[in-house]
């Protein structure tokens, strides 16, 4: 059996830098909320995880 | 010597057919067709054996016979343990787990079922050699009507309620009804979970039934028993459209949320009236003094 990390932020797209310090993780800067989806939508298919929103213009790909 | 022979044929043909008539393979695809059929049934015929010479050896009188037939029936214990090791195995690359609750369910019923055949054929066998043949006949079938009927267990459709939910959303928050669900982040998928996705309550009846509900390895059966038959959306890198079951943690109702192949809300209420309940997961605070007393 593999050891997989879950429950983990694996990058987090804004299009705010105001809202995101740096951490644990890639932050990707988007122009506008158009792009910012399709990042998302990207990094989240590349990286097996699940796209979440917190509202505030920052989304982050958590993988479960 | 004939007659003895007549008492062996009979409790090895009942403890036989009761293994035949136990032994189903539906959609929960297990144990799988043909071969995985073939071993239960293999293992079941043994089984019958064993039951059916227990009574002769006795009569004869055979002491040692016996002592090896105990030790014989023990490795019918083994069988838990192989159907365990193979479904674990088998989880691993599985989109939409059994669980382990479940899993565990399923071993113990193979196991309990392999004794039953034991039973069944010790009695047959035990009622040809004191009564003959022609009672063995009604005892057999009386044998295998009994381990059909007790041994069927409970289902969710006993125990709770489904009732149709909408599935909505509350900003980013994925809703049924008032069960918060999980957050979910693109605009796309939001449209296309709002387009097909499916969502009902599972009310319990009664505090026994809340309890079973809580726990989690019978939430995880519910959804694999409705994923095997309705089908999901959920792909490998794929996995924002996972069904899924949370609870109302005041009111203790399930909301239950997936994203079928198969669009069909009365079916899938169906389907979840008819996952079997799971031995360990089952609620029994009722029968607790301070159960009742805290359930009023």
């Amino acid at each position: 059996m593999d050891t997989k990390i879950s429950e983990y932020i694996l990058a987090i797209v804004t299009n705010d830098m105001t809202k995101v310090q740096g951490g644990g993780c890639p932050v990707f800067y988007a122009e506008n909320a158009e792009e910012k989806e399709k990042i998302s939508l990207l990094l989240a298919r590349a990286l097996g995880g699940v796209v979440h929103d917190l509202e505030n213009g920052v989304y982050f790909i958590c993988k479960h | 010597m004939d007659n003895y022979a007549v008492v062996i044929l009979a409790g090895v043909v009942a403890g036989f057919l009761s293994r035949l008539l136990t032994l189903r393979s539906d959609y929960r695809h297990y144990p799988a067709f043909p071969h995985g059929y073939f071993t239960h049934l293999s293992l079941g015929f043994i089984a019958a054996c064993l039951g059916a010479v227990a009574i002769p050896a006795i009569a004869k009188p055979d002491y040692v016979a016996v002592t090896f037939l105990v030790l014989a029936a023990q490795q019918f214990r083994e069988i838990r343990n192989m159907e365990r090791e193979t479904m674990t195995k088998l989880e691993e690359t599985k989109l939409v787990k059994r669980g382990a609750d479940y899993i565990e369910g399923i071993a113990r019923v193979f196991e309990a079922r392999n004794y039953l055949a034991i039973f069944t054929a010790l009695i047959t066998s035990g009622v040809a050699h004191l009564f003959g043949w022609q009672y063995s006949l009604a005892a057999g079938i009386i044998c295998i009507y009994l381990s059909m009927r007790l041994m069927r267990g409970a289902y969710i459709g006993d125990i709770a309620e489904v009732v149709d939910a909408t599935v909505h959303f509350e900003g980013s928050l994925l809703m049924v009804d008032d069960v918060v669900i999980m957050n979910v982040g693109l605009p796309e998928t939001r449209e296309k979970i709002l387009k097909e996705g499916i969502g009902v309550l599972i009310k319990p009846k009664n505090d026994d039934a809340r309890l079973t509900l809580h726990n989690p390895g019978q939430r995880m059966a519910i959804i694999h028993d409705v994923v095997s038959i309705l089908g999901t959306k959920v792909d490998i890198n794929e996995t924002e459209l996972v069904p899924l079951a949370r609870k109302h943690i005041d009111k203790g109702y399930l909301a239950f949320f997936i994203l079928p192949n198969e669009p069909d809300r009365e079916i899938l209420k169906q389907v979840i009236k008819n996952v079997p309940l799971i031995e360990t997961a089952q609620g029994t605070a009722l029968k607790s003094f301070y159960g009742r007393k805290a359930a009023d």
